[in-house]
């Protein structure tokens, strides 16, 4: 179905905005040669500099913004400038630069700010990607519901493991009471536990069934396909937390260098003025 | 033995009954009250633990010795319960009333267990809970079996069998599992009965294995067991011969029995056979039979004050005294800018005398219908209400005059004067108004609301059918005839009929011969056609258009199947006679070509679509706008006015959506994102549809939910908790929740992800909530507005469908940028 997302919102506007913004620039970086060169402190890159800085103060906001429902206008809209403007931003401080990189604060301040940006350039990424899929992987079903199902088949299959051998039941128990379901944000990006005593359970029981008395045959059936349930769904759900994980992580180094970001540039400036 | 005599015998302990009984005390009359249950108030009684019982409407003053105001549920009955020791009570429990004969003398009341009693009156206060229906099998009076589930956390670890696949049989069952094992017994051969929703739960619950049950099953008995787990065992009768059930209890839901039958079996007769009816009485409560008078909720009024009223009342007009009803002071009240100068009576009959309509009403209807309209009085020019609109209420002229603009431009279409009526369109139809009305003069108008019509329409005949003739005419007039004759209007009109056919049931078929021309009012259908040995969808056609003009421009057999997508309601112009029309009516026979001619190039495009689509393999099959317009259809997108949908390939899950819906909305969510069905990564998540015809609204005591001039279904603050409107909603998006204010968040709080302190959670009382579309937020829902990547969107259904059935592939569909 056709609709807008961030990148075509209001047929690209915020991605003309943001291509006019850099042409504009590239244009006055080419027309006017400073007398010194171009450096930050040169006129052009006093412009440069002070858009760059309100710039990211707004690409700050958005985090706000977005938690104040209040407000009015779309979200939408808001985070397809963010991106646009993001990308143009990065342009401008480059410029702004004037390609005068060494080992100090403002380069410090760059450097986040490309940690910021690649990082966001990112996202963006799994949010095109991940949503499709994590569809295709839960269908119409929701984490609660699948949870809420392999407790369900747990109650069943260890009622059932009651009656049958010790390294069945043994093997179900295992099953039911290791099985690790997205413990720590490593596990959840990967997506899949190794060694799995689901998968494990599923593969013994397998075996386990050839030389059972024949009374115990039907249970074991029901045992079997318990089990085999429940294999799915556990890797559903794990499939379902990988993609979460992923789609939330990178939020991990966006915001927390925003910030690292914020102070460095506010010294960068106070140091600026201080050498005046 | 001759049977005991009373003066007057109340039937039904419930709040009406109640209340006539201790005021037939206080006045030192013979009186005895008969109610079925062992204890009073059995329907007060079936609240759920803890609710507060409301007294609505709050504008109306309690004149009753049986005390009532808002309190939980609990004191209500303690206190009704003090009152009827205090004042000596002559009631009976136990005595069901299962007939009521008169004879010459007096009225002969006979009671389940073979009592016989006479009195001169009888109040019948019997409510319309109606009796449950008891489990008629050797063993269905044992302890272990009820008929109710209060409180579903009180059983645990119990294996339990509930009779009945009903919505409240499955509701009780679902309760209850996770913590019990679960058995139904359904008579039926499957669950098709059941709402949508239960029915997913349900084989979802099946499963998991947390509840079984048994098809086309009947019980045959239930047996205590002297040893061993189980207390009883259920003997049911399977296809498959007698299975036995040994459980700790039985849950039967067995569905009431309706009141109508109960009531004609005791001579009492109704205006029509709809079965929403309401007995014609008198304006003192008496029925058509001598002596027998009815009162409270079986009488029409649904809430518990009004009952009350009339419980004083009724004993009051049987004793002979001529007591002004408590709600004349509502309608002095209202007449308060308008005739003031006379008595309430006289203006009642003024209006009466002025339009009609009103005048098939009975005394009685006619104040309720004052009682819950609202008089209007209009200076010249002023709009009542403008083309487009979503308003709902229909107005009578009282006096004055005023213009139609259907089209448009600015000059009147047709004329509307005093006795005259309006706003029949938009009733039928549940969608837009189809023109503005203006005063010409000023005016005395009667508003209406939806409800208050739709009651009277059920209960008499003769304004049905006027209402219907007006409705036809209009239908015609701005269907096809603006141009026409107001002779030739009347003529096709008169000759016209109405129709009505179930979702899903055919207007006509591919290959038929041309029949006539459909208007259709109310509903919408789906034109298909076969392509490939596959049915098509073409279109989708909404209340408002007409079909069939095809062949009828032709000459030619039906050229596509319509059918009707939801419950709709067309209006037949003959064919014969539509082509006497168009012979004579040069303007609408290049209309009616027109219109032949671009749904012929549509047609070829949708079919060229959907020739590539099928050879396309599977994917694009599924993406088939056929397919997508019979999944929309499927999920109430027919009936809908706005739906919200999750584009599931865009969504990251963040739920910005339900948060800021909950901030907003008294920190309860409207919107469920994550359940409802999904098709081609379109989610139809659990929110309201505003449906053209809420079903919602069919059975609120208070008349608490609304439609708001755009559209939106939104419930007011009488609401009083009863739950009806989250039983009746087919797309289960009504909760229950007690609503906090939200105190918006300060800038620090959203850097910090502090959540403000609500003020201590006071369990406020329960209430019905659900999506109100952001009626009173600026710039419109929230939901669609805080999603950050443009998931969510709202769609106006009609250009959803036609989006989903035009070949050009123009998007209608609103972004969040357009709302
Ligand atoms: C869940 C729910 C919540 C509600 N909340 C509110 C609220 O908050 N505020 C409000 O104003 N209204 C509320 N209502 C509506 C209110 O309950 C009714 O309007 C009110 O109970 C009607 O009173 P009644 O006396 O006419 O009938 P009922 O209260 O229904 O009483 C009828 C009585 O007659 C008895 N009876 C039935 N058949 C026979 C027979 N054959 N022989 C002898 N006795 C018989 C019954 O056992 C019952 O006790 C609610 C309704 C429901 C379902
Ligand atoms: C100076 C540059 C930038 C700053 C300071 C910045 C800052 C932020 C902040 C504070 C958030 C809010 C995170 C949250 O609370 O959820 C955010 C979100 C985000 N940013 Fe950036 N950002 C910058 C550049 C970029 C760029 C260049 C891109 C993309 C190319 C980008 C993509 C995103 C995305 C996709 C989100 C998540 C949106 C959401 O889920 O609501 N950002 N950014
Ligand atoms: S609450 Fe349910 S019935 Fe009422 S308008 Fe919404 S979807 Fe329709
Ligand atoms: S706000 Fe949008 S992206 Fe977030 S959960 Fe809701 S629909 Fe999905």
């Amino acid at each position: 179905m056709q609709r807008s997302n961030i990148f075509d919102y209001k047929h690209y506007f915020f991605f003309k905005i943001a291509v006019v913004v850099i042409l504009l620039a590239f244009i006055a970086y080419l027309a006017f040669e400073p007398p010194l060169g171009h450096y930050g402190g040169s006129w052009l890159g006093y412009i440069l500099g002070i858009i760059s800085a309100l710039l990211v103060f707004w690409m700050t906001w958005y985090g706000i913004r977005k938690r104040r429902y209040r407000g009015s206008g779309a979200t939408q809209g808001w985070l397809s400038a963010h991106i646009y403007l993001g990308t143009a931003l990065t342009v401008l401080v480059t410029l702004h630069s004037g390609f005068n990189f060494g080992i100090n604060i403002h380069t410090l301040a760059y450097g986040l700010l490309l940690i910021v940006v690649i990082s966001g350039f990112f996202g963006n990424y799994t949010y095109m990607i991940y949503p499709r899929q994590m569809t295709e992987n839960m269908g119409e079903d929701n984490l609660d519901g699948l949870l809420l199902r392999i407790a369900d088949a747990d109650k069943l299959a260890r009622q059932i493991a009651l009656i049958m051998p010790d390294d069945i039941n043994n093997t179900v128990s295992r099953a039911c009471s290791e099985t690790a379901i997205g413990n720590g944000l490593l596990e959840q990006l990967r997506g899949y536990q190794p060694n799995c005593p689901t998968a494990n359970a599923v593969a013994q029981l397998t075996l386990m069934g050839k030389d059972l008395p024949s009374d115990q045959r039907k249970p074991y059936r029901e045992l079997y396909s318990i089990m085999v349930r429940r294999l799915s769904l556990v890797k559903r759900v794990r499939q379902d937390l990988m993609y979460r994980a992923r789609l939330g992580f990178w939020l991990y180094f966006h915001v927390p260098f925003t910030i690292a970001l914020l102070v460095a540039m506010m010294t960068h400036i106070i140091a600026v003025f201080f050498y005046w | 033995m001759k049977p005991e005599h009373f003066s007057i015998i109340i039937i039904g302990a419930g709040p009406s009954g109640l209340s006539a009984a201790v005021r037939a005390a206080q006045q030192n009359v013979s009186y005895l009250l008969l109610e079925a249950a062992a204890e009073p108030a059995s329907t007060i009684r079936n609240y759920l633990r803890g609710k507060l019982v409301m007294s609505e409407p709050r504008a109306l003053p309690l004149r009753s010795p049986l005390p009532f105001t808002a309190s939980l549920r609990e004191n209500v009955l303690e206190t009704w319960e003090r009152t009827i020791a205090e004042h000596h009570i002559n009631v009976r429990y136990g005595a069901k009333v299962i007939d009521i004969i008169r004879s010459e003398q007096w009225l002969e009341i006979e009671l389940a267990d073979g009592t016989k009693l006479t009195a001169d009156d009888v109040v019948l206060a019997i409510g319309v809970q109606g009796n449950l229906r008891k489990l008629d099998i050797p063993g269905g009076n044992l302890p272990q079996i009820q008929y109710q589930l209060d409180d579903p956390l009180a059983y645990q670890d119990e294996t339990i069998v509930v009779i009945g696949g009903g919505d409240s049989g499955v509701e009780n069952a679902l309760a209850l599992t996770g913590r019990n094992q679960l058995m139904i017994l359904n008579r039926a051969e499957d669950f098709s009965n059941c709402k949508e929703g239960n029915l997913n739960q349900l084989t979802d619950a099946r499963k998991r294995g947390a509840l079984d049950w048994l098809l086309e099953t009947k019980p045959q008995a239930i047996e205590i067991n002297t040893s061993g787990e189980f207390p009883i065992t259920v003997f049911a009768k399977t296809p498959k011969g007698v299975e036995r059930i040994p459980c700790h209890r039985v849950i039967a839901r067995l569905g009431a029995l309706p009141s109508r039958p109960l009531l004609e079996s005791f001579g009492v007769s109704f205006p029509t056979t709809d079965l929403a009816a309401l007995p014609l009485l008198s304006t003192h409560y008496e029925s058509n039979v001598p002596g027998l008078y009815i009162i409270g909720a079986l009488a029409g009024y649904p809430l518990i004050k009004q009952g009350i009223n009339q419980g004083y009342e009724v004993i009051e007009y049987i004793l002979g005294n001529q007591v002004e009803p408590a709600d004349t002071a509502l309608l002095r009240d209202k007449f308060s800018s308008f005739c003031n100068d006379r008595s309430v009576d006289d203006v009642l009959e003024k209006i009466r005398k002025s339009v009609p309509l009103l005048k098939m009403l009975s005394a009685l209807q006619l104040r309720e219908l004052v009682l819950e309209s609202n008089i209007l009085l209009p200076e010249p020019g002023e709009t009542i209400f403008n083309r487009n609109d979503y308003s709902t209420t229909f107005f009578f002229i009282v006096e004055g005059e005023l213009d139609v603009l259907i089209d448009e431009d600015d000059i009147p279409d047709a004329a509307l004067k005093a006795g005259e009526f309006f706003g029949e369109m938009a009733l039928i139809s549940g969608r837009r108004r189809s023109g503005t009305v203006r005063t010409k003069t000023r005016c005395v108008l009667i508003e209406t609301p939806r409800r208050a019509m739709q009651k009277l329409i059920g209960s008499v005949q003769s304004m049905r059918r006027m209402l219907d003739e007006v409705a036809i005419k209009t239908a015609v007039h701005i269907g096809i005839g603006l141009s026409l004759s107001e002779k030739d209007l009347n003529d096709i009109a008169s000759n016209a009929s109405l129709k009505n056919y179930a979702a899903g049931e055919e207007l006509f078929h591919e290959g038929d011969e041309a029949d006539g021309l459909y208007l259709i009012q109310r509903g919408s259908v789906t034109v298909s056609h076969m392509i490939g040995g596959r049915e098509v969808v073409l279109f989708y056609l909404a209340a408002g258009h007409y079909v069939g003009e095809m062949s009828l421009v032709s000459g030619e057999p039906r050229y596509a199947t319509v059918r009707a997508a939801i419950e709709t309601q067309a209006v037949l112009i003959e064919a014969s006679r539509m082509r006497d029309i168009i012979a004579h009516n040069p303007k609408i026979r290049s209309e009616l070509d027109a219109r032949y001619l671009k749904h012929l190039q549509e047609q070829e495009n949708r079919q060229q679509m959907e020739v590539v689509q099928e050879s396309g393999g599977t994917l694009s099959q599924q993406l088939s706008p056929t397919s997508l317009i019979s999944f929309l259809i499927q999920q109430g997108v027919g009936e809908a006015t706005d739906v919200l949908l999750i584009d599931e390939s865009l969504c990251i899950r963040c739920n910005h959506c339900e948060q800021a819906c909950a901030d907003t909305h008294g920190g309860a969510t409207r919107l469920d994102r994550d359940t409802g069905p999904i098709f081609a990564n379109i989610r139809v998540p659990t929110s309201c549809r505003h449906c053209e015809h809420p079903h919602c609204m069919k059975d609120c005591p208070p008349d608490a939910i609304h439609r708001a001039p755009h559209g939106e279904v939104y419930i007011d603050d009488s609401c009083i908790g009863c739950g009806n409107c989250q039983v009746n909603c087919p797309y289960d998006v009504i909760q229950m929740a007690v609503v906090h204010d939200q105190p918006e968040r300060s800038l620090w709080q959203v850097m910090l992800g502090i959540q403000p302190k609500t003020a201590a959670k006071i369990d406020g009382p329960k209430v019905a909530v659900k999506c109100d579309m952001c009626k009173d937020i600026a710039d419109g829902p929230l939901c669609v507005r805080a999603c950050p990547v443009g998931a969510a969107l709202r769609v106006n259904p009609e250009a959803l469908l036609s989006y989903a059935s035009d070949a050009s592939g123009e998007a209608i569909l609103m972004g969040s940028d357009e709302v």
